[in-house]
């Protein structure tokens, strides 16, 4: 299976920290890719250096087989990114929010209305749909954040935090949702720090820490391999720290 | 540069004026409701004729002194106030109440009766004077005033006839010619147009600020999206917006009465300057996002751009020239003003020369908007 994404040695340095400190890994296509560690980590910023937005100190990296410091237009034509904060129009309605961005991606009319149908129908909003997002409940608001970002149906989908402030059901629809994404052939990187939604959806999970990879492989490996029956406990067993007390 | 991301980019920057209050007030209601409040308070409406209040002070008390007075006020134009007192009727003058004070002396009536018995001996009469003062504030009272008393005592000596003597010569039928009257409406209407789009700086710098903050701004950048989609966006949607405040003022001012000259050509040039002004202050509006972290930071920054605009170059009067030429908004009054109240054409040299200083003056303060705002903030990435 051909990588989706390949990291080597990547370094991203702010005035007095290391965000990213020699991070290398591959990730196939097809994946979903946990990335799992405590806010600050550096999940973040690995993000948005792959989504071109933000250009690393040193190092490579291809997302799509571009090469992300000198074809970050085609970088952008691959992916679909939903932000850890929501950002959305809130004076526009949750369909208007969707089809600004598959108007943004180029999209055919005919085929944004038809993407963004299908994705209100998975979500769940079908009647608050044409609601302006400002009514929206917080549930709804992270809903909208994903939608938006996958309206071009992208080949790599980074999904930052995607299910925080969802209650228990929605984050379940959710999940099935990234679930029947990557049943379509589609790369997902998830970072989360919920320990329990790496371990259901990831194939592989890599527990970054202080911007440095300090493990990867499959969650059931990762606990054979670092003892415990969850990865929290992995985590906990790499660092010393709990994940959500590090948050 | 993309059509497709510039239009869905221009609708949402217009749904969001129409869609919150804040900004359906400032960039529609407010210059209508300022339309509205200037025309009703210094326009012409009613269309009542313009008349004089003339203080009189009657000393004489006689029966020809009524008939005078009857005659002044028969002139439909001088309004008699009497009073006691000529020290009075001076004060009336000095506080506005009444443009002339008029003081009818003892002895007036004797002088007509002395007249009337020997119109042809001039050594048989008694020579009173009227003492007549007025504001030397207005010079139509100054001008219009004495020739209507003149014109009353001459009736009162001679009669109406008098007016109407027999002559070799005649008027023939006189041709109906509108006459241009200008208020002090009309005066400050060029200016409205100025002041309705400088708050486009606002509403610019309100957008930049908190697209930034709300992670609008990166969220666009993780699309194909290029900065000068968004910048080329933000522009055209302020245009479309000028547009329509244009086209606000000008109706609510048709419908108080303001007919400005300068035709068809005239009104083309005030959509073209008032359009260049607006991309100017979408430039002053990215300065402002610039130096701004908030959106109510913002708020109060864009006024180091708006209130100079409004003070130098709108509708206040009374501004030395050579300052007013800093500000954007002066060359779009001025040309105005030249056009619609002095008549002057929409393609003579003067107006051409402002409308070239204005275009050269917008296009830099946008450009250098545009420059700032994206080495400030790096809109789009890679960022360093």
């Amino acid at each position: 299976m051909k990588n989706a994404i390949q990291i080597n040695n990547l370094f991203k340095r702010f005035v007095d920290v290391t965000a990213v400190d020699g991070l290398s890994l591959n990730i196939k296509e097809g994946e979903i890719f946990g990335l799992l560690g405590p806010n600050g980590a550096g999940k973040s910023t690995t993000i948005n250096i792959l989504s071109g937005i933000l250009q690393p100190t040193s190092g490579s990296a291809f997302v799509g087989g571009y090469d992300i410091t000198v074809d970050s237009a085609n970088v952008k034509r691959l992916i679909g990114v939903c932000p850890q904060h929501s950002a959305y129009y809130k004076y526009l309605t949750g369909r208007e929010n969707i089809k600004l961005f598959g108007d943004l991606h180029g999209m055919p009319l005919s085929l944004i209305n038809e993407r963004s149908n299908h994705l209100i129908e998975k979500i769940g909003l079908e009647e608050a749909a044409d609601r302006k997002s400002s009514t929206y409940s917080g549930g709804m608001v992270r809903r909208i954040n994903l939608a938006m970002a996958l309206i071009n149906d992208p080949e790599i989908a980074f999904l930052d935090e995607p299910t925080v402030g969802m209650d228990p059901q929605s984050r379940r629809a959710t999940w099935d949702f990234i679930e029947e994404f990557r049943q379509s052939g589609k790369t997902v990187i998830l970072t989360t720090h919920y320990i329990e939604e790496a371990e259901e959806l990831a194939d592989r999970v890599g527990i970054i820490d202080h911007g440095m990879l300090i493990a990867l492989d499959t969650p059931q490996a990762l606990m054979e391999v670092n003892g415990g029956d969850n990865l929290e406990d992995v985590f906990i067993g790499l660092t010393g720290r709990k994940i959500r007390e590090a948050i | 540069m993309n059509l497709q991301r510039i239009r869905a980019l221009t609708v949402k920057d217009l749904l969001r004026v129409l869609r919150e209050p804040a900004n359906l007030f400032m960039i529609i209601l407010l210059p209508l409701v300022m339309t509205l409040v200037f025309g009703v308070a210094f326009g012409g409406i009613g269309g009542s004729d313009v008349q004089y209040g003339v203080a009189i002070v009657d000393q004489d008390s006689s029966s020809w002194s009524g008939e005078f007075i009857s005659g002044l006020n028969g002139s439909g134009i001088l309004i008699p106030w009497l009073l006691e007192d000529a020290n009075e009727g001076q004060e009336a003058v000095s506080q506005g109440k009444v443009s002339a004070v008029l003081v009818i002396p003892k002895g007036f009536g004797d002088s007509i009766d002395d007249f009337k018995a020997n119109p042809v001996d001039e050594a048989a009469w008694t020579v009173t004077t009227l003492e007549l003062s007025i504001d030397q504030g207005s010079m139509i009272a100054g001008s219009v005033v004495p020739s209507l008393v003149q014109q009353a005592l001459t009736v009162t000596l001679y009669g109406v006839e008098a007016l109407s003597p027999p002559s070799p010569v005649v008027i023939g039928s006189p041709v109906l010619v509108e006459s241009v009257k200008f208020t002090q409406f009309d005066a400050m209407m060029p200016g409205m147009f100025s002041y309705a789009v400088i708050f486009v700086t606002m509403i610019v710098s309100q957008v930049f600020t908190e697209e930034r903050q709300l992670g609008l701004l990166t969220r666009i950048a993780f699309t194909p999206t290029d900065a000068s989609d968004v910048f080329t966006a933000q522009a055209a949607s302020n245009l479309i917006t000028g547009v329509i405040q244009v086209s606000v003022v000008f109706g609510a001012s048709f419908l108080l009465g303001f007919r400005p000259l300068g035709g068809v050509a005239g009104i083309g040039l005030t959509y073209l300057l008032s359009l260049l002004l607006v991309l100017c202050n979408v430039g002053f509006g990215l300065i402002t996002a610039t130096l701004a972290k908030s959106s109510g930071a913002a708020s109060g920054l864009a006024f180091v751009f708006i209130l100079p605009q409004m003070m130098l170059g709108s509708f206040i009067p009374g501004i030395p020239e050579n300052l007013s030429k800093l500000v954007p908004s002066y060359y779009v009054t001025q040309t105005l003003t030249n056009v619609f109240i002095r008549g002057a054409s929409a393609t003579s040299a003067s107006s051409l020369q402002d409308l070239g200083v204005l275009g050269v003056y917008s296009l830099v303060v946008f450009v250098l908007g545009i420059i700032l705002y994206a080495r400030a903030r790096a809109f789009r990435g890679p960022q360093k």
